[in-house]
């Protein structure tokens, strides 16, 4: 079976090779261009081959392959026997690899909405980024190797870090997300090999941009989520090199999803737009050989086995630099003059892309700056947290300002009387439902207070805005929907982040069973441990009755021993609840049947992800637009920079 | 030409990595604090807040100044190397708490151990501006006059004792490292 996949993948990787030569060679041929679609479906059907047959050997059991036998073991369950396909490095490249395929083909689908020329280049394009891929899988790491004739009896298992529901479903979105980013990326080389750059090819790319960035934030989501229950810190977000890894091409895609919408609209930010759409696949890249090569551990683990690290490096090397370089000769011709006001979208989407690309700035030096300080010294150093918090934090309220003035915005400009009724209504409400919210919480920090104020504000202008719409007319265009929902997402988002970090109790206690103790108004009371057995692991469980005046409940956190590798994990026990979370870790046991316990207090922290959330539905929501529908019809009509009428939010 | 910016940024994140892979024999870089005295400050005993610390607290004896906090995991790993380190020499061994908040570094301490003397508390970073610091974990080798003749960015691990802070402090006064591990030098 692993040699089929193995041969299945190969084969993906010729008929990739092809589609990229013939893509590229007879561009404008429309013949051609029918072929290329089934191409494209021989590479997707070949790569799924592959990957269901790395699958089943996982099922199978076939510790006869080197990496089954490294990332699975026979008393595992079956679920997590799958998601083991992705959880070491040579399967999530198989994963990697499927998803791109993938993608293609979903551009495929869409072919008539573009000419043939851009058609062809962009997947020519995405092809040739295949063909490295696959390369990068069979040549330096292949997970169909096999252990032959030295077969060993059981695998030696999954990390258990992995087994769990968030890690299943984490990598994939996240994979998807990435790699999504190279559909806006070849369409931007498109772009520029054509020599076409216009508010049509805004529009072609918006939806994808949107896909793509709706994946990233779902994946980013469940890391975090993840990160929050298994990890046993109560934290959510650690500014670890992997997190800031995804976060990068996230600030860069966020970024474009909003420069593309000016070119569409008025033609403006041509140039920036290409540059963002490269960027945020490159830095996905970037993101990939951050934590596929090694230089996450050490840079000197890196130098030791630089096969890998040293391909994704040149191939990072050849896409990024010549696409960059595609990029310095043409996109000078781009350079466009449209005038607008300090009062407009225009300018709020500038100053939207300007904090995102200094906030991208602050995660890349954090990231990349004590990376290169180790390789060029020895020193391993963090920046840590207080870094990136100190500019962070007034970065977003900065973004988060200019959001609540979104709903009343025009394009080019706006009179500033109907932008100051604007702020006296909407601004009178968020700053009284702000100030019940800090009576409520009492924050002691002034940027907290600022956080609510802002994401209230935003809330209210958006959600009036919202219904004011909808009562004159209950049929509103969907992007626009969308983007209401994501911006009030966002301020879900703040609006977490600003009473959990100020608000969360943390206890550290020492507990005989038995035992009561206070958290945060509730009394906690120690039950005592027992030991219970898992498939594959036993675990000691703590049981713990927590009293909120009439309401009780039940945590039963765990400390996990896997058989496998001896691996110790711990499992929280957590209260999940809108408006706060119950947390309790075991520690370690002390003697006379004591326990250390770690017992969070974490209120409203859902609402991060759950703004998250509500960021990615309403990018999903907003490619179902209408317009884009309607491309077909204009899809070989002549370049043209005038602005696209149609469905628009606002004229 | 502006549109070449992008491509020049890549090119120099591409160089930086190419090259330090490839180094070889690794430079520690130099600081200008080096052989100048270790500056003037005002900062809080991490356990007895009310009491403020100054320059004095250093000089005098020969002392290991290391800047840590908990939110750095080199810092926890760095640490049990730092616990042998007073066992083996008689150096005072004193932590900047940087950036960092006071009752987690207290938690951590109990939980890990405390090898300092004295915790200083910097939680604004501010005597990190003076320092030069960059992250952490960094450390600063003072000698009884209160200059820095040393400092290293990033861990203290084995060999940046052994070749480093050891022979610097024997050459300040033989006897502040212990006999057994003087032995085998």
């Amino acid at each position: 079976m692993a040699e089929f996949g193995h041969f299945s993948l190969t084969l993906a990787g010729v008929m990739a090779f092809v589609t990229a030569i013939l893509g590229y060679v007879r561009s404008d041929d429309e013949h051609w261009a029918a072929h290329i679609g089934s191409l494209v479906l021989g590479t997707f059907v070949f790569a799924s081959i592959s990957f269901v047959a790395l699958v089943w050997s996982f099922l199978q059991d076939d510790f006869s392959v080197a990496y089954v036998a490294n990332h699975s073991n026979s008393l595992l369950p079956w679920y997590y026997k799958i998601s083991a396909t992705w959880g070491g490095h040579e399967g999530s490249f198989v994963l990697w690899i499927l998803f791109l395929c993938a993608w293609t083909l979903l551009v495929v689908l869409r072919r008539h909405n573009y000419p043939v020329q851009i058609y062809t280049r962009v997947i020519a394009t995405l092809a040739l980024l295949n063909v490295g891929f696959i390369c990068f899988c069979l040549f330096t790491s292949d997970p169909f190797e096999r252990l032959i004739p030295m077969t060993p009896a059981d695998g030696a298992d999954l990390n258990p870090l992995l087994q769990d529901f968030g890690l299943i479903v984490h990598p994939p979105m996240l994979y998807a997300g990435y790699v999504g980013l190279a559909v806006p990326f070849a369409f931007a080389i498109a772009a520029l090999l054509e020599n076409r750059v216009d508010a049509l090819w805004a529009r072609w790319v918006r939806p994808w941009t949107n896909g793509c960035w709706a994946c990233l934030t779902v994946g980013i989501t469940l890391g975090s989520w993840w990160a929050y229950y298994e990890l046993g810190w109560g934290g959510w977000w650690f500014w670890d090199p992997s997190e800031n890894a995804s976060f990068m091409p996230w600030l860069a895609a966020t970024a474009l999803l909003h420069s593309v919408a000016v070119t569409e609209k008025r033609g403006a930010f041509k140039s920036w737009t290409l540059l963002l759409a490269i960027s945020g696949f490159s830095l996905s890249l970037l993101g990939g050989f951050i934590i596929r090569s090694g230089v996450l551990t050490s840079v000197h683990a890196f130098a030791v086995d630089p096969e890998r690290g040293l391909y994704i490096l040149i191939f990072l090397g050849i896409v990024v630099g010549s696409s960059l370089l595609l990029y310095a000769q043409r996109a000078g011709a781009y350079s466009s003059q449209v005038s607008y006001r300090f009062l407009s979208r225009e300018f709020f989407m500038l100053i939207n892309n300007a904090v995102l690309m200094l906030s991208l700035a602050v995660v890349m030096w954090g990231t990349l700056s004590p990376m290169g300080y180790e390789a060029l010294t020895d020193g391993k150093i963090s920046l840590g947290p207080p870094f990136f918090n100190r500019f962070f934090v007034p970065l977003m309220l900065v973004l988060g300002v200019a959001i609540t003035l979104v709903p009343v915005l025009n394009w080019k400009r706006t009179r500033g009387d109907r932008v100051l009724s604007f702020l006296k209504r909407e601004g009178v409400i968020a700053l009284v439902v702000s100030a019940l919210i800090a009576f409520v919480v009492r924050p002691d920090v002034i940027t907290v207070v600022i956080g609510i104020l802002v994401a209230v504000w935003i809330m209210v202008t958006h959600v009036l805005d919202l219904f004011g719409r909808l009562r004159k007319n209950s049929r509103q265009p969907l992007s626009y929907v969308g983007m209401t929902i994501a911006h009030f997402g966002f301020a879900c988002s703040i609006l977490g982040v600003a009473i959990t970090s100020s608000q969360s109790v943390e206890k550290d206690v020492r507990m005989v069973p038995q035992e009561e103790a206070m958290l945060a108004g509730m009394s906690v009371h120690f039950n005592g441990v027992t030991q219970v057995r898992g498939p594959n692991y036993v675990a000691q469980q703590g049981l713990f009755v927590v009293r909120d005046g009439d309401s009780t409940f039940e945590l039963r956190p765990e400390k996990r021993r896997y058989l496998a590798g001896g691996a110790i994990m711990t499992e929280a026990g957590i209260n999940p609840g809108l408006l706060a979370d119950t947390y309790i870790a075991l520690g370690e046991p002390l003697e006379d049947g004591a326990w250390a316990v770690r017992m969070h207090h974490k209120p409203m922290v859902r609402w991060v992800w759950l703004g998250a959330l509500l960021m990615a539905f309403g990018g999903i929501l907003a490619i179902f637009d209408v317009r884009y529908r309607r491309l077909r019809a204009r899809a070989n009509s002549t370049s043209s920079d005038a602005p696209l009428s149609g469905r628009l939010v606002r004229e | 030409m502006s549109f070449y910016i992008p491509l020049g940024v890549f090119a120099l994140i591409v160089v930086v990595f190419l090259l330090g892979f490839g180094l070889g024999n690794r430079t520690e870089l130099p600081s200008a604090l080096i052989d100048k005295p270790f500056p003037a400050f005002a900062a809080p005993d991490l356990f007895q807040p009310d009491q403020i610390l100054g320059r004095a607290q250093i000089v005098g004896r020969p002392a290991l100044v290391n800047v840590w906090a908990t939110w750095c995991p080199t810092c926890a790993a760095e640490h049990e190397m730092l616990i042998k380190i007073t066992e083996r020499a008689d150096v005072r061994l004193i932590g900047i708490n940087y950036k960092d908040d006071p009752t987690k570094a207290i938690a951590w301490l109990g939980q890990f151990g405390n090898p300092y003397d004295l915790v200083l508390v910097d939680d604004q970073g501010l005597l990190g501006v003076e320092l030069g610091v960059y992250g952490a974990p960094e450390t600063f080798l003072v000698d009884p006059n209160g200059s820095i003749v040393y400092k290293r960015v990033g861990e203290v691990n084995e060999r940046i004792w052994q070749q480093e802070i050891k022979p610097r402090l024997i050459a300040m006064s033989p006897d502040v490292v212990h006999g057994l591990d003087a032995a085998s030098r």
